[in-house]
């Protein structure tokens, strides 16, 4: 390096490298991080539980360790009738989401709420709490926050799980495992295109939607339809059930991978799914030698099927 | 190789590191392309292969993606910056033995994580897709052992000034160590929702802009006034190159997240960067072209110079692309479609592709000494290459337009999806003859190395005829 030349185009380089790292990093970090989260953004992240990837809760994505999602019309504690909620449990050993562990990225005011009013910090990922999602209507605007239902009125995970009807019971935190593991994001985005787009597939995203979201799964490839809002659009489960087995069953020219795999060994009555049987019947159907195509099994409740199915009926 | 391993440095035979890279490179070349053909027949015939977890779509396409990034691409670029680098500093590679362990480490740790990936064990982040104990392996395992073999070749080299090719290499291989620790650092550090999604793109971009693009340039940069024997027509031109890639690529990242709620500020700055990478594009492709001048039979009879020209000239469609589709005017109707898969096709399959082939084809003839075994083979792979990529590119094209304008039509998205099966069979007709021209190329490089001429010291392997 003995070259004067060398030593000059080293520090320049470093200033060049270094500035541009300065706009692009560093600039719209300061801003992001100044934004305050959104109720949807609350309920999104208390849904799917601290991260949706791979951890050490759940190194295989197996949707291990995911809170659940209930909406209860009774109190779990002394069964009185109380407004339809929808609550966030997190069972003892359940990692909190990072709205709790890092309040700071709620942005400044629901964040003070969540501390002062929803009593947050008093929650103990190793007993586990509820949460529900609140908002403080201040006239010109409106604060959400989130509360420990566990710290302000005494729900325990268990009573309240036990409160909510089985219909009533979502493992969303699991499905959006299931989500990210089985690559739906590789065609179906979690965004909608700009312009003309939104007017199909629904309003855009707020900034304050994704706080404490990881990974959010925009995707990038779409070779299917935009998921933001596919719960608006259809809340049939049973047509998710159908399309997910076998999407050819309700769209024919679909080019979806079959996702039968998730239903597991048993479905929900507990039979054994006889695979083998059911594709040789729908090849019969498909070649016109069955009036209709067999039935699909319905999820068991501890399959992924039906947890990824809970996630998809839950993006409204 | 493995004898290699705990050998003193001295005893192992100079180029050894790169001989492996460069094999390695081209195994891993079969092995994505044979998943990206796997792939595409499953976009076109969705019930081939179907109940079975592993080999279903979503497990599948990241590992095509990562396989050809870090498997073809990038050892292809180790294998190109470990006879390249000493051959323009007048010296040896600093450590053949830190080359051998680098290339080992490289395989192992590329191997374990796209296993898991294969499996779902991914962090769900587009490129970054890696769970973050493999991008520690690639951080200390692959590119820092890579960089300081690099640094240290060109700090203890024997000529006074350094090449073009050498800056870039240097500064690639610098770059891209901080680009993949900060672009992965969501993992790291938890960080969540916008600031997520923006750093992985701000990786995706950079690693194509400060890491792909500049290293494929640079081998051009070595090869064609290699071949030719002309001088490279000019240096300063090559300084602009280098410094607005520094400057101008690096910056546009928020260019790929148009439609997300970020900073608007953000977005406008990214659009008016992005169309600023045409001043680096036209002052590589220009520069190449002009030191051509004199020699264009070359890109007709010599095969080395037909893969870099036609990766020279394939910037040219790829820079008008890339500058224009992420501007506010074109990025509402492409953004999301088949063009943009098209466009990444163009940059890795295309322009970085047939350069990186160029390195491997010329670098493994000089370095195992020996002529290439068949001319006709090599001019084979050549066309089923280019053949099969236009093939794939044009149809993916056509689908996008397509597809942008169901967008905008409000079209139901089924019918977009029936309108582009006839493309989809295209795309993977086109992917199959890059794949099988591959599994050529292998063969052609065994033999070279079993049966290749012989090349006499002191000469260069263009320089001697094709003995069939």
């Amino acid at each position: 390096m003995a070259f004067r030349e060398y030593t000059i185009g080293s520090r320049m380089f470093g200033l060049a490298f270094g500035t541009s790292m300065f706009i692009t990093l560093y600039m719209p970090a300061m801003d992001i991080r100044n934004v305050s989260v959104t109720d949807v953004g609350l309920h999104r992240q208390l849904s799917f539980g601290r991260i949706s990837g791979f951890s050490y809760e759940d190194p295989f994505l197996q949707g291990k360790a995911k809170p659940t999602m209930v909406v209860i019309n009774k109190d779990p504690v002394n069964g009185g009738a109380i407004e339809s909620t929808t609550a966030y449990v997190y069972p003892a050993g359940t990692p909190f989401p990072n709205g709790i562990r890092h309040p700071v990225i709620l942005g400044e005011k629901p964040q003070q709420m969540s501390e002062s009013t929803g009593k947050i910090g008093l929650a103990d990922d190793t007993k586990g709490a509820v949460f529900i999602v609140r908002s403080d209507d201040r006239g010109n605007e409106t604060v959400p926050y989130i509360e420990n239902a566990t710290a302000t009125r005494g729900w325990n995970p268990m009573a309240t799980i036990n409160a909510a009807s089985e219909e009533n019971t979502l493992y969303v935190g699991k499905g959006k495992i299931m989500f990210v593991r089985e690559g739906c994001w590789w065609c179906h985005t979690l965004l909608p295109e700009q312009t003309q787009d939104w007017q199909y597939f629904g309003a855009p995203p707020m900034l304050g939607d994704f706080n404490g979201e990881s990974p959010t799964a925009f995707g990038s490839d779409r070779k299917a339809p935009d998921l933001t809002h596919v719960g608006s659009r259809n809340s049939s489960r049973e047509w998710m059930m159908m399309h997910f087995f076998n999407p050819r069953l309700v769209q024919p020219y679909s080019i979806m991978p079959r996702y039968d795999y998730l239903w597991g060994e048993k479905d929900a009555a507990g039979n054994t799914i006889d695979y083998d049987t059911w594709r040789e019947e729908y090849n019969q159907y498909v070649a016109n030698e069955r009036i209709y195509p067999p039935e699909v099994p319905v999820p068991a409740k501890d399959s992924e099927a039906r947890a990824l199915i809970d996630f998809i009926v839950n993006l409204k | 190789m493995f004898k290699y391993l705990f050998a003193k440095n001295e005893d192992i035979p100079p180029g050894s590191a790169a001989i492996f890279f460069g094999f390695s490179s081209i195994l891993w070349f079969i092995v994505g392309t044979g998943l990206g053909s796997f792939n595409a027949a499953k976009l076109a015939f969705p019930d081939f292969v179907t109940g079975i977890e592993v080999l279903s779509f979503g497990h599948m396409r990241q590992v095509h993606v990562l396989a050809v990034i870090m498997g073809w691409i990038s050892m292809a670029f180790a294998m190109a910056m470990m006879y390249i680098t000493p051959a323009l500093g007048n010296t040896k590679l600093w450590s053949e033995k830190l080359g051998v362990w680098n290339c080992l480490l490289w395989n192992l740790g590329l191997c374990i994580g796209l296993i898991l990936l294969w499996f779902g064990v991914t962090s769900g982040r587009e490129y970054s897709d890696m769970i973050w104990p493999i991008d520690l392996v690639i951080v200390f395992g692959i590119f820092l052992p890579l960089g300081i073999n690099v640094w240290m070749t060109i700090k203890t080299r024997r000529t006074q000034g350094i090449y073009t090719t050498n800056w870039f290499f240097g500064a690639a291989t610098f770059m891209v160590i901080i680009v993949f620790t900060v672009g992965n650092s969501p993992e790291f550090f938890q960080l969540t929702g916008l600031t997520e999604a923006y750093l992985t793109w701000w990786f995706a971009h950079n690693v194509l802009g400060l890491w792909i693009t500049p290293v494929a340039a640079a081998i051009s940069y070595y090869i064609v006034p290699k071949v030719t024997g002309n001088p490279l027509y000019s240096h300063r031109i090559g300084h602009l190159h280098f410094w607005s890639v520094v400057v101008f690529y690096s910056t546009p990242a928020a260019h790929h997240l148009m439609s997300a709620p970020l900073p608007e500020w953000l977005k406008s700055f990214a659009s008016v960067e992005g169309v600023l990478i045409l001043v680096p594009a036209i002052a590589f492709v220009s520069n190449l072209l002009l030191t051509m001048s004199g020699k264009w039979k070359m890109f007709v009879e010599n095969v080395e110079i037909k893969f870099t020209i036609t990766g020279v000239l394939l910037a040219i469609p790829l820079n008008m692309q890339g500058g224009f589709q992420q501007t506010r005017a074109i990025n509402w109707y492409i953004h999301g479609t088949g063009w943009i898969v098209a466009h990444a096709h163009l940059a890795l399959l295309g322009f970085s592709t047939f350069l990186e082939a160029a390195a491997v084809y010329y670098g493994l003839q000089t370095l195992l000494r020996r002529k290439l075994y068949s001319l006709a083979l090599a001019n084979f792979h050549f066309w089923m290459l280019l053949v099969g990529f236009s093939t794939y590119w044009i149809s993916m094209t056509i689908a996008g337009l397509i597809q942008g304008a169901g967008k905008i039509y409000e079209v139901p998205y089924i019918d977009v999806v029936i309108a582009e099966h006839p493309y989809m069979i295209a795309r993977w007709v086109g992917g199959t003859m890059v794949f099988l021209g591959n599994c050529v190329w292998l063969f052609n490089m065994w033999k070279t190395m079993r049966q290749g001429t012989l090349i006499p010291a002191g000469r260069l392997p263009h320089e001697l005829a094709y003995e069939r």
